[in-house]
């Protein structure tokens, strides 16, 4: 089975080495969990593995292509970026409308208007605002702008799509929809999902495997079940435990 | 109003815009690209450009005078005191204006929508037209700007131009020549409409510009 693999990656902020993985790999269609403290490197991961950030050195095996990651220029990322949907905590709306912002990245792809449309409203009414299409994005309140980046995110099916804390601040009814949304395209689209949280019950709904990572390193990757419940080692019993004060 | 003034308000008018769309063609990609990317040199640059943009016209006069000129590099083209020449002078001054509010307009926006359509799979010339329309209100501020200058200016247009009647006289060279006439009045007249153009530019500039903004292009048109 295809996955994607991280290796030797090591990245630095002005001498101080932020995260650094000798390897690590994801299998195609899982659910994976990344949590940790503040400042432990996890959003990182994600800015790495989106290609938004180059590291010091590091390799990528997206799915079978290979990708030397501190030496990959601009233009050669784009077709692996085009396989990738990306959440941030806080999505940018483009001063357009809701539904222009959800069809950016088809149009980024030359996709038919016709097809536009209908993949654009179908996203729309996955995440239930269908009836936004026509208002401007940057009015929308946090969650439904959260929701929007979702669809926005989703209307490419993504093969790898990374959720970088996304519901850090919405409400109980927003994360509900949103955790609904992520879970079904999971399950359809069989795609793979990693998913930064400070949530730990959401991470034990979510996620099928969950990754710890601390201090710029990935200390612990475990089935959900057993990285709550038989923790191995000592720093995650006492994350998972609230006993951990960074 | 008299068949000479309006020929003087339309050539006015006709270099204005041509200088300021060159401009635009010119000003606005090179602010985008130097607002995007960081290459080696960058700040140098874009010290120069900030420096050209109070760039003073008499001596931008001079420079397209002598190149234009009989014996200068491009005197062979034959355009000085003609209204090309003039056109020329201007978008030397208000290319730099462009380029500098361009680039202005473009670091403004936070990195995180530099980010949303990179990760949305945008080529560089996507990323660039997607911040530019998200920055059209700072570019449009630099529109209005190159124009309110390139019709009010005088000095290197009087100097490329000469302000040869039925032929290179606008309305700045032609209001300092009914003054040095004394015919204030005229010179005074021409000052208004010259404001009025000025006003009603920028007016329609900035109602494109709010009606753009307040409304979001709908899905269904």
């Amino acid at each position: 089975m295809k996955q994607l693999e991280l290796h030797n990656l090591k990245v630095s902020y002005g001498g101080r080495t932020v995260l650094q993985v000798e390897r690590a790999f994801f299998q195609q269609g899982r659910f994976y969990g990344v949590v940790g403290p503040s400042g432990s490197g996890k959003s990182t991961l994600l800015r790495i593995l989106n290609l938004l950030e180059r590291p010091l050195s590091g390799r990528l095996n997206f799915f079978g292509t290979e990708i030397d990651l501190a030496h990959l220029t601009y233009k050669k990322g784009i077709p692996i970026q085009r396989q990738m949907g990306y959440v941030a905590q806080k999505p940018a709306m483009f001063q357009t409308s809701v539904y222009d912002n959800v069809a950016l990245g088809l149009r980024y792809r030359g996709v038919d208007k016709k097809t536009i449309r209908r993949l654009v409203m179908e996203a729309l009414e996955q995440v239930e605002l269908a009836h936004l299409a026509d208002q401007r994005a940057d009015t929308l309140s946090g969650g439904e702008a959260q929701r929007i980046a979702l669809a926005r995110a989703l209307v490419c099916e993504p093969t790898l799509l990374l959720l970088d804390e996304p519901t850090a601040s919405l409400d109980p009814y927003n994360i509900t929809i949103f955790e609904r949304v992520v879970q079904t395209f999971h399950r359809e689209k069989q795609t793979t999902i990693l998913m930064v949280t400070h949530n730990l019950p959401q991470a034990r709904r979510l996620a099928q495997t969950c990754l710890f990572v601390f201090q710029g390193e990935i200390v612990e990757t475990a089935e959900t079940d057993t990285f709550f419940n038989r923790p191995a080692s000592p720093m995650l019993q006492d994350f998972v435990m609230g006993r951990m004060i960074c | 109003m008299t068949a000479d003034v309006t020929e003087v308000i339309l050539l006015s008018l006709k270099v204005t815009t041509a200088s300021v769309l060159i401009g635009v063609l010119i000003g606005v990609p090179l602010g985008a690209l130097l607002g995007l990317s960081s290459f080696p040199g960058k700040q140098l640059l874009v010290a120069v450009i900030f420096t050209l943009m109070g760039l003073p016209p008499v001596l931008v006069g001079v420079i397209v005078y002598l190149l234009l000129s009989r014996y200068g590099p491009l005197g062979s083209l034959d355009l000085l005191f003609t209204p090309e020449a003039m056109i020329i002078a201007q978008v030397v001054l208000v290319t730099p204006i462009l380029a500098g509010l361009s680039l202005t307009a473009v670091h403004a926006k936070e990195r995180s929508y530099w980010e949303t359509a990179k990760s949305l799979g945008a080529t560089p010339f996507q990323l660039m037209l997607t911040i530019l329309r998200e920055a059209r209100g700072g570019i449009w501020a630099g529109v209005a700007t190159a124009y309110g200058r390139a019709i009010s200016e005088v000095g290197a247009v009087m100097l490329v131009g000469g302000n040869i009647e039925h032929h290179t006289r606008v309305m700045t060279t032609a209001i300092i020549l009914e003054t040095r006439t004394g015919n204030f009045s005229a010179g005074l007249q021409l000052g208004l409409v010259l404001m009025a153009i000025s006003f009603l530019f920028n007016s329609f500039l900035m109602l494109g510009m709010l009606k753009q903004m307040k409304t979001g292009r709908r899905y269904s048109s």
